[in-house]
């Protein structure tokens, strides 16, 4: 922990704003995150997790404030965009591969179009990480023929390939069935213990619970809590963030109660 | 068997006027064709933009062209023109234009179609891989939109061979037109000659709008 504190800061998010229209999403907010952290943010539906995201991918431009990787501003606009991006991989919740190209080929497109490499090169790397998330047999498969769990492990494959200094996931379990939860998210607990530098937003608690350097906690447009996993899961500051994590602890209950009866 | 009267085809050189009338009528509709497809092209790609006034002009032209019946083109591409402008057009040069007009209006519109039908999210998952605008539309959504594009303007394109028959009102010899010719050259000798004839103008058309049907639709199993 102590390593990480010190370690210099990647990514810096300076007091900003987001809106649409009358409605303010991010309000003034402000969040660091160093070399080699693991940041889960959690926070109730529509509070703005994914628009936090998108915001660090430039996706969506910002009213205010400013938002800096390795020093370098990031937004929608400037010419050095693409170039910015590529530092940054963003894994979606709706399973986003290109359904016309192969699972080698979506993984190949961008370092071959966007980085030229050589394609021999990118084709050997794809192939290793294929197979450490279990489908080196899946490279000349469809899309549509993959499970949900399947592509998503692709997409972060995918990602990955582009050498990102930077992993953004956003919400990568939630379409999935309960069974293949479980074989995402320990692709993603590989990458955590490779000592990769993540944002990730989930509403698996447990999973953060075991991921997290730190949970943020959003709501409002603003960060409420910001501490490690264990102090925001058993001794939350606001009432809010209690209110929260009740309704997980409603669910744990409600699940274990036919044994109980 | 009743006398169909298909022995008026193998007399003189009525089978080569018949394949000459298919030859006239195909070559309009292909000649609209090959210019309409990259016009459409085009159109459909400013459609599916964002410039609100383009947009604008593009959806009055394409209504306009869906609204009339093609014969009404027609006659308003030749008889009328030609009078108001005093203009020496031939039949068969109306004919390709108002074709033209008419095939790429439809090809605008299905290539809009099929620009807007890809997802948001693949527009987004491009861009966080870094590729540009440029590179989005080339290796992404092109491909994908040419995909379900392809097997539409097929079926756009046998529909504009099929349509070409009009042209015979506005005075082109195409195939339909040899057909009357010659059933009412033999009225006399071979009074049932019109089902033969015709029956033969129904084999010409479906010879040559099949191969291109199935052509559609073997592309459409492939790239499902
Ligand atoms: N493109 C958009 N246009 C207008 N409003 C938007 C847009 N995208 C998001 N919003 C609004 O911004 C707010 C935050 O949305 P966001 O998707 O970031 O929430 P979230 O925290 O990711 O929620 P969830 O947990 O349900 O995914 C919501 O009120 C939403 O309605
Ligand atoms: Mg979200």
């Amino acid at each position: 922990m102590a390593v990480k504190i010190l370690a210099e800061t990647l990514l810096s998010i300076e007091h900003i704003t987001k809106s649409f229209g009358d409605n303010t999403v991010l309000d003034d907010l402000s969040l660091a995150v160093h070399k080699g952290e693991v940041i889960v943010v959690v926070g109730p539906s529509g509070c703005g997790k994914s628009t936090l995201l998108r915001c660090i991918n430039a996706l969506e431009p910002i009213q205010a404030g400013e938002i800096r990787l390795d020093g370098e501003i990031i937004e929608p606009n400037s010419k050095n965009i693409t170039e910015l991006r590529q530092k940054v991989g963003m894994v979606f919740q709706s399973y986003d591969l290109f359904p016309h190209l192969s699972v080698l080929d979506n993984i190949l497109l961008a370092p071959c179009k966007v980085q030229k490499r050589a394609k021999a090169e990118v084709t050997a790397e794809a192939m290793t990480l294929l197979e450490r998330v279990g489908l080196k047999d899946k490279a000349k498969s469809f899309p549509r023929e993959l499970s949900g769990g399947q592509k998503q492990r692709v997409a972060i494959v995918r990602a990955l390939c582009m050498h990102p200094e930077m992993l953004l996931f956003d919400e990568v379990t939630a379409a999935l069935d309960p069974e293949m939860v479980r074989e995402v998210l320990d692709v993603i607990l590989q990458l955590a213990a490779q000592g990769r530098t993540m944002l990730i937003v989930t509403h698996e608690m447990q999973f953060a619970r075991a991921i997290a350097d730190r949970v943020i906690f959003l709501d409002g447009g603003k960060i409420l809590e910001d501490a490690p996993p264990e102090e925001f899961f058993t001794n939350p500051k606001t009432d809010r963030a209690r209110q929260f994590l009740h309704i997980f602890e409603f669910e744990a209950v409600k699940h274990h109660e036919p044994q109980e009866l | 068997m009743p006398d169909l009267g298909l022995n008026v085809l193998l007399q003189g050189k009525n089978m080569a006027r018949l394949l000459g009338g298919l030859w006239v009528a195909l070559r309009i509709s292909l000649i609209a064709v090959v210019i309409s497809i990259p016009l459409g092209i085009l159109l459909g790609i400013l459609m599916a933009g964002k410039n609100p006034v383009i947009k604008a002009i593009l959806r009055v032209y394409l209504e306009f062209i869906r609204i009339m019946p093609q014969m009404v083109l027609l006659f308003l591409g030749f008889f009328g023109t030609t009078r108001a402008f005093g203009w020496d057009l031939s039949a068969e040069f109306a004919a390709i234009i108002v074709f033209t007009l008419w095939g790429t209006a439809e090809m605008s519109d299905l290539v809009r179609g099929a620009i807007i039908s890809i997802p948001k999210h693949q527009y987004e998952s491009s861009q966080a891989l870094g590729l540009s605008k440029r590179q989005t539309y080339l290796y992404v959504i092109l491909p994908q939109a040419t995909r379900r594009l392809i097997p539409l303007s097929i079926n756009l394109i046998t529909r504009m061979i099929k349509t070409t028959s009009l042209v015979l009102m506005i005075g082109v010899v195409e195939v339909l037109k040899v057909a009357q010719q010659i059933i009412e050259a033999n009225r006399m000798v071979s009074p049932n000659a019109a089902f033969g004839i015709y029956l033969t103008v129904f084999v010409l058309y479906f010879l040559a709008c099949w191969p291109i049907s199935l052509l559609a639709r073997h592309l459409e199993k492939k790239w499902r």
